[in-house]
């Protein structure tokens, strides 16, 4: 039997203890993670026959799908790890699609955690944060993550003068949504004013404009809609999907200010017929306060240059018209490393089952998911529905 | 604790020695006449493998910059700048703009190439006001 994208189908997620979990490891997390989606989509372990997860960068190893699957006691017929950055979270999503659309697998879990906060040594976080940089052409000029994101910041405010009170509305925002959600790591309500007070790290960011340290897992279940109609949860849909790859090293950026998300949002609505007004909920990638307001932007959720303005009109905060990574995002909620983007995407299918507590949105039809990796650099855009 | 240093391949280190002897060299298209950065076994703009190497002006503008507030790693004393600059020969690079007070650093500074040690092999173009 052949299968189309549209046939492709959600039917399960978990997440694991979020935070700062300190008695379990990547690995540990990341099978607990498969075994809860797994329970959650009504199937047992031995039903999952593809396997994509995320490989640590706190314990990384070869061959970490294989390594997930053993220590689950399950043989998938496909087992593939990825490891790159946050924009792969939805392409592993796709791959599932693709994986069960071509008959390599018919039930596929893509499994993501780690361990940043509790197991990441100084002497790996040194060799982690290198690896960001182009070895020969940046490193040696000693740039930190946050310093390449600080050059986004720079030309944005020199382009269109943005300014660095509008940045800090992105953890007010955050942390509003981060109040009503328990599983947040920090749920404390800040300003704007404690946001422009806390320490300089790479002008114009603070350290509140940079997203947390976690430690946690997620998994999410996919399958056919004709398998799906005997399990318990409605199935979710996908509905479009895109990426946008335009440079690695932000030296090579052909333009600071507007990312590949343009085109990987594109692509993601034309494929879904939509627009942005048709969503209702946005889980955008907020590594940085800059990331989240320049997807704003390209993802068309506002104009090209007004990302400051649209953040410090409340828009995004809960009770306004566009809610914004209504589970805290990465600012707040849980940011364990590559893992980060999949907490969106559980946070999604809670809001489609009316299971998100405090804050809840009335019957949310079509949410936004987007990722990216490297510095703006690799773009993912997934677009998901509620069936009718 | 030492600054990272580039691990330069053969088709690079014209660009290395050009900095130890003081001159900022580009690869240059035969093919499309234009300059690029970093170096490559092709040209990114029209992929002719033609190239030439040429002297730079060493004349730029920043393009954008950072204030690192806090270093990297041991090896580097904050506060230092960290800009991206726009080279006449229509190529961007990382690099470190030194001699000026870091809050006088303005997006669109005319800047000017000077050299800097980085190890006894080793050595970096930074960037100067005009």
């Amino acid at each position: 039997m052949k299968y189309g994208f549209e046939d492709i189908v959600i039917v399960g997620m978990a997440e694991t203890d979020l935070g700062v979990v300190p008695d379990r490891g990547p690995i540990e997390l990341g099978a607990q993670a498969v075994s809860l989606a797994v329970n959650d989509a009504g199937l047992k372990l031995a039903d999952v026959d593809g396997l994509i997860t995320c490989n640590s960068l706190v314990h990384p190893v070869m061959y970490h799908a294989e390594a997930t699957a053993e220590y689950l006691g399950i043989a998938p017929r496909h087992c593939m790890a990825v490891g790159t950055g946050g924009g792969t979270t939805f392409t592993a999503i796709r791959y599932a699609a693709a994986a069960i659309q071509t008959g390599m697998a018919h039930t596929v879990v893509v499994s993501m955690a780690d361990s940043m906060r509790s197991f990441m040594t100084r002497e790996r976080a040194m060799v982690v944060q290198a690896s960001s940089g182009h070895p020969a052409y940046e490193q040696p000029y000693g740039p930190t993550v946050p310093a390449y994101y600080a050059l986004i910041a720079q030309a944005h405010m020199a382009q269109y003068g943005t300014t660095e009170e509008q940045f800090a509305e992105a953890m007010v925002s955050s942390r509003a949504w981060a109040a009503l959600n328990p599983t947040a790591q920090y749920r404390e309500r800040v300003t704007v004013d404690d946001v422009m007070n806390s320490k300089p790290i790479a002008d114009p960011l603070k350290m509140l404009d940079c997203s947390i340290v976690s430690d946690g897992g997620a998994a999410i279940v996919l399958t056919t809609r004709d398998r799906a109609a005997d399990l318990p949860h409605k199935p979710i849909s996908l509905l479009g999907y895109g990426e946008g790859h335009s440079y690695e090293h932000i030296s090579q950026s052909p333009n600071l200010t507007t990312s590949a998300a343009l085109p990987s949002g594109q692509a993601a609505y034309a494929q879904a017929g939509l627009s942005p007004k048709d969503i209702d909920i946005a889980q955008l990638y907020d590594c940085f306060s800059v990331a989240l307001l320049i997807q704003l932007e390209d993802l068309g959720f506002c104009d090209k240059g007004e990302g400051g303005r649209f953040l410090q009109s409340g828009a995004t905060q809960p009770g306004g018209a566009m809610p914004l990574n209504t589970h805290g995002g990465m600012l707040s909620h849980c940011h364990p490393g590559n893992p980060g983007a999949i907490f969106g995407l559980t946070e999604a299918i809670r809001q489609f089952r009316g299971e998100a507590g405090e804050r809840q949105q009335v019957d949310p039809q079509r949410i936004l998911l987007h990722a990216q990796g490297g510095i703006m650099s690799s773009h993912a855009t997934l677009i998901i529905g509620k069936e009718a | 604790m030492q600054r990272p240093l580039p691990t330069p391949s053969p088709l690079e280190q014209p660009y290395f020695d050009g900095c130890r002897e003081g001159e900022l060299r580009l690869q240059t298209c035969n093919h499309c006449h234009r300059a690029q950065f970093y170096p490559r076994v092709l040209c990114s703009h029209c992929g002719h493998d033609d190239l030439t190497w040429q002297p730079a002006s060493g004349r730029g503008v920043i393009a954008s910059f950072t204030v690192a507030r806090r270093a990297v790693s041991q090896a580097f004393e904050a506060p230092y700048v960290i800009a991206l600059i726009d080279l006449e020969e229509g190529v961007r690079l990382m690099s470190h703009v030194v001699d000026v007070d870091p809050e006088a650093v303005t997006v669109g500074l005319p800047v000017t190439v000077a050299f800097e040690v980085w190890s006894e092999d080793v050595t970096l173009p930074v960037f100067k006001p005009h």
